[in-house]
């Protein structure tokens, strides 16, 4: 149902966007922050803590030891398997994806350290079609389960994403199943495996790999859950409680080890794989 | 209620009823105008069932009379005894567990229920699991495991129950726990697609070595309407919507999600749940025997296998 907002807004949305915005307007507390501002306290909004959606590379260099990011996504590419057509084409919706974000489907990440930790280290990406889980994302994480299984690495995955991709029905479907069993190379090899929920998770995404990490962190505020707020307001007919389903109410359900803020995030990442991954002691060394 | 596109077949086979009667009664010979009315009747329903659209089989897995997990467990298997609840929570009516004989052999049974009235239907959440349930589901494949008996699962499910209790719980957790314990499984495990094939709260049980599915059943990762509701911007455009997703089941064994389509008779299932039901046990039966050779660990290689090449991709 994010998917359903997506949509929505980029066909509103007119052109302008050579100009660069100076300032940034927080769709919570509704102060006007200037960008650098916001850029330099990670996509956070100084005024009330907001955490702002993060593009996939700035991401990485958020979590990722400095230097140490080496790309492995970019050679599977979506095809259009059921030739899926709604108001417009799947190729043409995803060509479109592709122009604007330079990558061939939602998927981004690669191997580096983190904390010391050899991690193999994937976000989702939220800007292309919702972040939704198509073959493209299925292929990219079980190959990256299985990468991180051949070399010895921990998983970190941070989901954003508003579930399966419509347009490839029961194939995306099929990636919840590919990729849960992906996992399980890591579980042979005690590898940890650490899933970062972000704002939002849903549907399909949740409700497979995300789910079953070793330790699931989440950023403060994220919308997490299996069916969307809105289907589930038409399903009971009834105003959903204050809070439902963001990260704060997953953690005091027990879904979840921790909220973490932003700004912790990279620090509580290498604290939990360096304790987790097997020569998680020696990098107890470099530790900063 | 009948299905629009049954009706002209309905009629026919008033007709021909009624003539049998009139005859009957009477006692005038109309063999020869009741046998052309047969034939007529035969060519109708074959060339009816030839050319459904896909939303027409959405409509036939829908139907009420077709064979439900509780019917297929009464004709299929023997001896079956249901087992109730999770152990955690309460016992959750949409989803029904026990053990039961297969042609001799212990298997573990598994299956969404939907109910036959409204009231059974209010009762079982119209076939659409909360939580519990999904535990139930994982508590009958750990006694698939211990006693080496294989799993059986029948799905039959709009999708899992979206509402607030379900999240407070879970679902999506329990879901994907259920995924990944059902792809553990060190015994052959089966999943047979009976009517409705919703998303994730289907898949959660549909982790097979094999996969089946009934002729007029439909699966996929989201129903025509919702589905119309999200990228039409309009439920009603659900026909559409169910010819985009190729959600039946001869396409899905097109893009290799099952491997077998099991034929039903004609008229479908719903007006001969029995034959269908048959049917399916053959079907069973050929898969679990192909299955049961194979070692724990060879299963478990061949569901990985299987679900691991899911996908369609290029690589560059
Ligand atoms: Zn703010």
């Amino acid at each position: 149902m994010a998917l359903d907002r997506l949509f929505r807004r980029r066909r509103t949305r007119g052109g302008g966007r050579d100009v660069p915005e100076l300032w940034l307007k927080c769709p919570s507390c509704e102060a006007q922050i200037y960008k650098k501002d916001l850029e330099a306290d990670l996509m956070v909004c100084p005024e009330c803590g907001h955490h702002f959606r993060l593009g996939v590379e700035e991401r990485v260099r958020q979590l990722a030891d400095e230097g140490s990011f080496e790309p492995t996504t970019g050679a599977v590419r979506p095809t259009d398997p059921l030739r899926f057509t709604d108001t417009e084409p799947y190729t043409e919706r995803l060509a479109r994806y592709q122009q604007e974000t330079g990558r061939p489907d939602a998927i981004y990440g690669g191997t580096c350290t983190v904390g010391g930790v050899p991690t193999l280290l994937l976000a989702m990406d939220y800007a292309f079609a919702g972040g939704s889980m198509g073959s493209v994302v299925g292929e990219e994480i079980a190959r990256g389960a299985e990468l991180a299984a051949e070399e010895g690495r921990a998983l970190v995955i941070v989901a954003a994403s508003g579930g399966a991709r419509m347009q490839e029905a029961a194939l995306s479907l099929m990636q919840m199943a590919k990729t849960t069993m992906a996992l399980d190379r890591l579980w042979e090899k005690r590898l940890p495996y650490v899933s970062i929920l972000t704002d939002p998770t849903t549907g399909g995404v949740t409700a497979s790999f995300a789910a079953l990490a070793d330790v699931i962190l989440a950023e403060p505020g994220a919308l997490i859950g299996f069916a969307g707020p809105r289907v589930i307001k038409q399903t009971i007919r009834q105003d959903l409680p204050e809070g439902f389903q963001r990260s704060e109410f997953l953690l005091r359900h027990g879904m979840l080890d921790r909220v973490v803020e932003r700004r912790e995030l990279r620090a509580t990442l290498a604290h939990v794989l360096r304790l987790l991954h097997p020569e998680g002691g020696a990098s107890d060394a470099a530790r900063v | 209620m009948p299905l629009e596109f049954e009706q002209p077949i309905l009629e026919l086979e008033a007709r021909i009823r009624e003539l049998r009667d009139y005859a009957e009664a009477g006692g005038v010979d109309l063999s020869d105008e009741i046998g052309l009315l047969e034939q007529k009747l035969e060519r109708l329903q074959r060339e009816t069932f030839a050319n459904l659209t896909r939303w027409q089989r959405v409509q036939l897995a829908r139907a009420p009379g077709r064979p439900t997990t509780l019917d297929v467990v009464e004709r299929v298997f023997d001896d079956f005894i249901e087992l109730h609840g999770d152990r955690a929570f309460a016992d959750d009516p949409a989803i029904v567990a026990g053990l039961a004989r297969f042609r001799g052999r212990s298997v573990v049974v598994v299956g969404h229920q939907k109910g036959k009235t409204t009231k059974e239907n209010i009762h079982r959440n119209f076939g659409m699991p909360h939580p519990e349930g999904y535990r139930k589901a994982m508590r009958m494949m750990d006694m698939a495991d211990r006693f080496g008996f294989p799993l059986i699962s029948l799905i039959d499910t709009p999708g899992a129950y979206p509402g607030v209790s379900a999240e407070e719980r879970g679902q999506a957790w329990v879901i994907a726990q259920s995924i990944q314990r059902m792809g553990r499984l060190r015994v052959p495990a089966l999943a047979i697609i009976l009517g409705e094939g919703g998303s994730g709260g289907a898949l959660a049980i549909g982790v097979g070595n094999r996969v089946l599915i009934m002729e007029n059943a439909w699966y996929s990762v989201i129903s025509p309407e919702s589905c119309a509701a999200i990228l039409w911007r309009d439920a009603a455009q659900a026909e559409q919507a169910a010819e985009a997703l190729r959600l039946t089941a001869h396409d899905l064994k097109e893009l290799g999600v099952v491997d077998r389509v099991v034929p039903e008779p004609g008229g479908g299932a719903h007006r001969n749940p029995e034959g269908a039901m048959d049917a399916l046990a053959e079907a069973l039966a050929k898969e679990l025997a192909e299955l049961e050779p194979l070692s724990p660990e060879e299963l478990l290689a061949d569901r990985y296998r299987r679900f691991r090449e899911m996908g369609a991709v290029e690589i560059v």
